[in-house]
This record gives structure tokens, C-alpha cells and sequence, in this order.
């Protein structure tokens, strides 16, 4: 419990300390600190600004994907209309050429018929003249007779 | 573990004593001191060898992990004691800018020291108060043939008054440097004489110079004091509690394994009292030299 020399040494000692603290011990290590501190701090505002972005790029993402589907529904619905277009102008095309092959079938049979008609009707006239003309052998009055084929040739 | 032979006084005495190196008064001649009256006999031509050692020891222990650490140092991932010593330093960055309000690149590693040193010197408590001093009694009568009871060895450099005056008369020497530094020689002078008692009077104010004075200068010396005494005081009595439960080893079986129990729950408390020291010491030499930057 004196109090001699090792005060002296103590406070040198202590001295000593101190100063190659400060010189050598605490400015790298608060340096180092320092830099970590403003390292992390651009870290966490780098990732705030990243997940900003994320979420704007979801937000043009969901923008576009719905623009998207309207364009689609639009271009569906012009092809639907499109195609109903088209089906209802080839129902009429075929409406009409239908209507025509009929008309033209109808004109053709009714010719068909007329020629056959015509032809026909001569066959038994002549038929009817050779039957007739067989049966009265004998004596043929055309001018008797005529009366009465005019009336079979306008019923048949 | 006081042998047969030594009484409890005399193991008492021989733990308190330093080992000291110094001038003989009577031949005038140096070299170290065989008993405890003769330690007291030299005088301040001495120098207590086993706190410089052990104060070097822990101050260059300090040293090595933190220049390391320091060296080390960058802004990555810090891992194990990098981390430790980090942690560290940013508890004392934040003591030093929650008290310290002025701008000075030196407080606070006087403060880093302060604590870190401090705590490693009240730390040496904790090592078994007879395992150091047997050993150094081994070595002395092995290597040098002396004889053991006459090597002393108090391994804790703040038990020792001299660590303690030394280091807070330092801090007193920069309050009193900053303080003219900062306010001037008037400053200085004004603010021990022309407080606490101030009046408009001239006359009034100048009787009261020398009752100011005298209040003033009893806190500025009461500041080192204080410091000093709080820490050597603190130390000094929990080391004489460590011996005091030590000489019950020598007591028998029962109470040799009691004194090993109240050894171990007062190392437990120690380790909260060599913190609280620390902190305290650098606490107060942060608020100290703040006070000492700053006008009232």
C-alpha cells in the first residue's frame, strides 16, 4: 500500500496505452464500422427499391396480361361475328344457286314433259288414226270422222 | 493454502504485500525487498514489480486482440472474436456519444482502454488468489533459492493504490489541460471562483472568491480522488474477501469445502463489481472530460 515509483510507471504505462489505441486500435475498427453501417444501410434501400420495382413490374404485368385479354376477347368476338358473316352469306349463296338448280330442274322437266306430251299425243293420234283406220277398213269418211278425232285429240 | 507454519495474519500480510524493487535507505543500494517493512522502509524510491508486470500483461493482452481485431477489420461478416471485439467497441462508441458532447478524436479510445484495461486488471481477481502467489513462491525457491514466504506476488494491479492514482490522476492532468484549452486561463479560473455563489454586487462577489474557491477546488481534486479510491477501494476489499474465505482451506475438510462454495459464489459476484468498476471508471472519466469541454 506505498505510494512510490509504480505511480510514475503506471501513468507512463497507461499513457502509452491510450495513445496506441488511438492511433492504431480505433480508427480502423470505427472505420470498419462506419463502412459496414453505410453498407447495410445501401443494402436495405437497395432492396426496398428492388421490391418497389418487383411490385411495379407485377402491377405492368397485370396491366399487360389484361389488355391482353381484351384484345383476345375483341379479336374472338370479330372472328364469331366474322364467321357468322361468312355463314350467313353462304347460306345465301346457297339459298340462290339451290333456287336456281330448282328453277332450272323445274324449266327442264316442264320441257321434258311437254316434249314428251307432244310426243305422246302424236304417237296416239297416229295410234289412234291406225286403230281407227283398221277398225273402218272399209270405208274411211275422213270428213265423217274428223269431228270426232278433233274431240280425242283435245281429251288426250 | 497457508501452510502450518505461517499464522493467518502472517498469510494475510504476505498476499497484501507487493513484490518491490527499490533503493535501500540505509545502503543506499538497490534490489528487492525481503519483507513487507522493508518495502515500507524504501520509500517512493520503489517500484512495485508485480503490478507493472501483471497491469503490462493484461494492457498488452488488450493490445493483442484488438490490433489484431483492428487489422482485421472490415465492413464484411465479422466472425468470433472480431465480433466480440466489435461488440465491444460499439458499446463504448455509444457510451462516449451519449455523454461526451463535444468533438475529440481522443475520448473515446481513452475510453476503450479505460474499460478494456481496467477490466482485465480487476479480472486477475478472479484467477484463485493462491495460485499465481504459489507458483511465483515455487519458482522463487526453486530457480533463485529463496525463501518462499519472502516472494510476494499480488497479481491484481488494481488492489495496488498506485495503478489507480496513476491512471486517474492522467485523466485529472487532460481535464485540467482541456479545461484551460477549451475555456482559457480566465475561463478556468472564473469557473472555480465565481461559482456557486454569483452577485451583482462587486464587492459581495468578491467576498464570495474565496468561499467559492474553496468549494470548487475540494470537487475538482475530489474528481481523481474519487476515481482513484472507488476502484482501488472496491478491488482491495474483494480481494481481502477471497483471502479471508482462503484461509478456511486450512481449517479442516467441511470447512475447506465451504470455503470452496463461498469462493466460488464470490467469484460469481466479483464478475459483476470488475465490470461495474470499469464502467464506472469510464463512465466518469467520459462525463469528467465532457464537463471539462463545456462552459457552464
Amino acid at each position: 500500500m506505498n505510494i512510490n515509483l509504480t505511480l510514475i510507471g503506471q501513468t507512463i504505462t497507461f499513457i502509452f496505452f491510450v495513445l496506441f489505441c488511438m492511433k492504431f486500435i480505433w480508427p480502423p475498427l470505427v472505420a470498419a464500422l462506419d463502412e459496414r453501417k453505410k453498407t447495410i444501410a445501401d443494402g436495405l434501400a437497395a432492396a426496398e427499391k428492388g421490391k418497389h420495382d418487383g411490385e411495379l413490374a407485377k402491377q405492368r404485368v397485370l396491366d399487360t396480361l389484361k389488355d391482353a385479354k381484351v384484345q383476345a376477347q375483341d379479336i374472338i368476338n370479330l372472328a364469331e361475328k366474322r364467321a357468322s358473316e361468312i355463314v350467313e352469306e353462304s347460306k345465301d349463296t346457297a339459298r340462290v344457286e339451290g333456287e336456281r338448280i330448282i328453277t332450272a330442274a323445274n324449266a327442264e322437266l316442264e320441257q321434258e314433259v311437254n316434249r314428251a306430251r307432244e310426243q305422246l299425243r302424236g304417237q296416239v293420234v297416229s295410234l289412234a288414226v291406225s286403230g281407227a283406220s283398221k277398225v273402218l277398213k272399209r270405208e274411211i269418211d275422213e270428213k265423217a270422222n274428223e269431228d270426232l278425232l278433233k274431240d280425242l285429240v283435245a281429251q288426250l | 493454502m497457508s501452510s502450518e507454519a505461517i499464522s493467518s495474519a502472517d498469510y494475510i500480510k504476505h498476499h497484501l504485500t507487493n513484490w518491490t524493487y527499490g533503493k535501500f535507505p540505509e545502503t543506499g543500494e538497490w534490489g528487492f525487498a525481503h519483507t513487507a517493512a522493508e518495502a515500507k522502509s524504501m520509500g517512493f524510491m520503489a517500484i512495485h514489480v508485480d503490478t507493472m508486470m501483471w497491469s503490462l500483461i493484461t494492457g498488452f493482452i488488450f493490445l493483442y486482440f484488438f490490433a489484431r481485431a483492428a487489422k482485421a477489420a472490415s465492413a464484411g461478416v465479422p466472425t468470433g472474436v472480431q465480433n466480440f471485439i466489435e461488440m465491444i467497441i460499439e458499446f463504448i462508441d455509444t457510451s462516449v456519444r451519449g455523454s461526451f458532447t463535444s468533438k475529440n478524436d481522443m475520448v473515446a479510445p481513452l475510453a476503450l482502454t479505460v474499460f478494456v484495461w481496467i477490466f482485465l486488471m480487476n479480472a486477475m481477481d478472479l484467477v484463485p488468489v493462491d495460485w499465481i502467489p504459489s507458483i511465483a513462491g515455487i519458482i522463487g525457491e526453486t530457480v533463485f533459492g529463496m525463501d518462499p514466504h519472502h516472494v510476494y506476488m499480488k497479481v491484481v494491479p488494481s488492489t495496488d493504490p498506485n495503478a489507480t492514482i496513476g491512471m486517474a490522476f492522467s485523466i485529472f492532468f487532460l481535464v485540467l489541460f482541456y479545461s484551460i484549452k477549451i475555456k482559457g486561463i480566465g475561463g478556468f479560473t472564473a469557473e472555480l471562483t465565481m461559482m456557486p455563489f454569483q452577485s451583482k454586487n462587486k464587492v459581495v462577489q468578491a467576498l464570495f472568491i474565496p468561499v467559492n474557491f474553496l468549494l470548487e477546488f475540494v470537487s475538482l481534486i475530489a474528481k481523481p480522488i474519487s476515481l482513484a479510491l472507488r476502484l482501488f477501494g472496491n478491488m482491495y476489499a474483494g480481494e481481502m474477501i477471497f483471502i479471508l474465505i482462503a484461509i478456511m482451506f486450512s481449517t479442516g475438510w467441511v470447512m475447506g469445502a465451504l470455503g470452496g462454495v463461498l469462493q466460488l459464489g464470490w467469484a460469481i459476484f466479483h464478475i459483476l463489481i470488475i465490470t461495474l468498476q470499469a464502467f464506472i471508471f469510464m463512465t466518469l472519466t467520459i462525463v469528467y472530460l465532457d464537463m471539462a469541454h463545456n462552459d457552464h
